[in-house]
């Protein structure tokens, strides 16, 4: 039986891993495409927005600016046939598990050749291809979902790792500590990323939790737990990077922390007015994207021109993505009543 | 060639024989393998299937269910256990919000069996003892089978894990050790969706499913003595609902009697009674009766309970009253 002192142990040999020497063995083109990821969610989201705006959404639309080193640095750790279980502000996530601009544009629209035909919408999808499994609106419930698809992965020796994530509101969900028993207890290939963005909804963390870090939530588990600059892509992509290999060993589960600043409101009909202002001033100076810009800069890893082209092919993915969209019908209207059972 | 065997015995059978037959059925539940379940359905299976494929579980029925579902859509074939179908109320979430509308969402399969002890006539009170299968039928995506004989319930636990959908096995509890039947050694199963007509007769139809059909069969008997024939359809699945079925039998005799063990207000017994009504309305010579337990917490005292449950009598006076129309 681990003594309570092993398993602090085993909390700071994780943190040591994620030591910031470590953060820059990421090769240049690795570190290149997780700007990409990161740039990519941030121009979809936007132009998301736009068309929320412009009344074209067929109902909500949820930015994630502000986590987009937590969402792309986190699924970079992942290999193709892990399954990823990304929450709604984890658009990048998506991105670097393969999924295309149309086929997320598609489900935000309602399409009739979105993922779910357009049954559901927004990024609660399943794309078993790419081992996508979108979240649903009531947070935290496909947290024991991801702990079955880890006992299967287990149980089938396959030796592959389930991430999935929880916001520091979701967190609170009782569904996320029945899944954390069972994957801690039966040691499974689990990893779970609290991505802590400062509010729920309205509700700021200082009536959430009293707990200094949620990662200490870690410790009831017997499991390791790490907090991390969630602005930060190398930091998040190496912790995680550590959890995921442990689970990959068999070794178990881990929480992430990722502290990281909600920047605009729940959803797009909400101005976020209860925010103070100089809280979102302070992380504005933390963009994630605008910090790694500067970091590839300041490392020759990218260079203006570079920017420009990456910036051209996104816009242009987002063009025709929309373009094909736009061009699709909704669902014919008696498809509502098939398919409540597999045949 | 065939074997007298228990009722509890039947869905033992059924998931030994699934479980030897396809590498990825396991099951997972509380106290299931150890202790071989608190009602010893899997007693010797984690002798002969090993820890990975009988699981004990934290207690936890938001786990247990999410889990299943989870190793449902990534390929297995999980059944899962409550411990008493009173208990489900804890993973209610998973169930009706994830695993019901998962493959209408997603067109992704969740083939899972979630086993339900269910049922009173045992003493348990009001915490071991309830009939939750109302919530589940009006829950559009998941299946509900009801079995009330050994045959009904190894064919029924076999057809459930071979079912692509997610399948809620509703085993009573009080029929466990009290009911014992002759069933074939041979594989066989039994369709989900098509009602049984457990005996036939010509003057009241009785509509019912599980406990309720031992109550319906016991009454005919006294009846057909005063020469009343009644006929007792064995719903077995209750969705999806062998509605035609029902509307045959309610042609042939006029007369509708719905007995359930469930609650009476918002049974499933309602619904069948509204089907019965919109396409058979013009066939009946009587108003359509219901027989179920009382619209209170399953009580404790021997005396309580059994002034709750629907009862042979019940069944018998119910029935007299129809054949007096």
């Amino acid at each position: 039986m681990p003594t309570v002192t092993e398993k602090s142990k085993k909390q700071k040999t994780i943190s040591a891993k994620i030591s910031p020497s470590n953060n820059d063995s990421l090769k240049p083109d690795a570190q290149l495409k997780l700007y990409y990821f990161m740039k990519l969610m941030r121009e979809v989201e936007d132009a998301i927005l736009r068309l929320y705006q412009q009344g074209k959404i067929v109902g909500g639309a949820y930015s994630g600016n502000g986590n987009e080193a937590s969402a792309v640095g986190s699924a970079f750790a992942l290999e193709k046939s892990d399954y990823l279980f990304p929450m709604h502000r984890d658009m990048g996530a998506h991105f670097v598990k393969g999924q295309s601009v149309l086929n997320l544009m598609l489900q935000h629209l309602g399409r009739d050749t979105s993922l779910t035909k357009g049954r559901d919408g927004t990024t609660h999808y399943t794309d078993p291809k790419l081992r996508i499994y979108g979240n649903i609106s009531p947070l935290g419930a496909m947290i024991p979902v991801a702990v079955g698809v880890a006992l299967a992965s287990k149980l089938r020796n396959d030796k592959t790792v389930a991430m999935t994530y929880i916001g520091d509101g979701g967190a609170s969900v009782g569904e996320v500590h029945e899944g954390l028993m069972m994957a801690s207890v039966m040691h499974l290939p689990f990893v779970l990323i609290i991505e802590n963005n400062h509010y729920a909804y309205s509700t700021p963390i200082d009536k959430q939790f009293l707990v200094e870090k949620l990662s200490d939530r870690a410790i009831g588990y017997g499991i390791p737990g790490v907090t991390v600059d969630g602005t930060d892509v190398l930091e998040v992509f190496h912790a995680c990077k550590t959890a995921v290999d442990r689970a990959r060993r068999g070794e178990g589960p881990t929480i992430i922390e990722s502290v990281t600043m909600r920047m605009q409101g729940h959803a797009a009909h909400d101005n976020a007015w209860y925010v103070p202002k100089e809280l979102l001033a302070e992380w504005k100076r933390k963009d994630p994207l605008v910090r790694f810009e500067k970091k590839l800069t300041d490392d020759g890893i990218i260079t203006k021109s570079k920017q420009e082209s990456m910036s051209a092919d996104i816009n242009r993915q987002i063009e025709d993505a929309l373009k094909i969209a736009f061009e699709r019908p909704y669902p014919p209207a008696e498809q509502a009543s098939e398919g409540v059972f597999a045949e | 060639m065939s074997k007298i065997i228990t009722y509890i015995e039947a869905i033992s059978e059924g998931l030994r024989e699934e479980m030897r037959k396809d590498k990825s059925v396991f099951l997972l539940g509380e106290d299931i393998g150890t202790y071989g379940g608190a009602f010893k359905v899997t007693k010797g299976f984690i002798e002969e299937f090993g820890d990975k494929r009988v699981i004990d579980t934290v207690i936890a029925e938001s786990a247990i269910i999410g889990a299943a579902t989870g190793a449902a859509i990534a390929g297995m074939k999980p059944v899962a256990e409550m411990q008493f179908a009173d208990f489900v109320t804890n993973g209610f979430n998973q169930l009706v919000n994830i695993t019901a509308k998962y493959y209408y969402r997603n067109f992704v399969p969740v083939p899972l069996v979630l086993r339900l002890p269910f049922g009173g006539g045992i003493r348990g009170g009001p915490f071991h003892s309830s009939c939750p299968e109302a919530w589940f039928f009006h829950t559009p995506g998941l299946k509900l089978v009801a079995p009330s004989t050994p045959y009904d319930a190894k064919g029924l636990i076999k057809s459930a894990i071979r079912d692509p959908n997610p399948v809620l096995y509703f085993e009573h509890k009080f029929l466990y050790r009290h009911i014992k039947a002759e069933i074939p050694e041979e594989d066989f199963i039994v369709p989900i969706g098509k009602a049984d007509i457990k005996r036939e007769g010509s003057d009241i139809s009785i509509i019912t499913y599980s406990s309720g059909v031992h109550w319906s069969l016991e009454a005919a008997e006294v009846l057909s003595k005063e020469g009343v024939e009644i006929e007792v359809v064995d719903l077995r699945s209750l969705v999806p609902l062998d509605t035609n079925m029902i509307l045959q039998s309610v042609k042939k005799t006029g007369k509708v009697l719905i007995v359930h063990e469930d609650t009476l207000t918002g049974g499933i017994g309602g619904e069948i009674a509204a089907i019965i009504s919109e396409h058979a309305f013009e066939y009946l010579d009587a108003p359509i009766k219901r027989v179920a337990s009382l619209d209170t917490p399953v009580p404790y005292a021997p005396t309580l309970e059994d002034y709750f449950l629907p009862n042979t009598k019940k069944v018998i006076d119910a029935a007299r009253t129809l054949a007096a129309y």
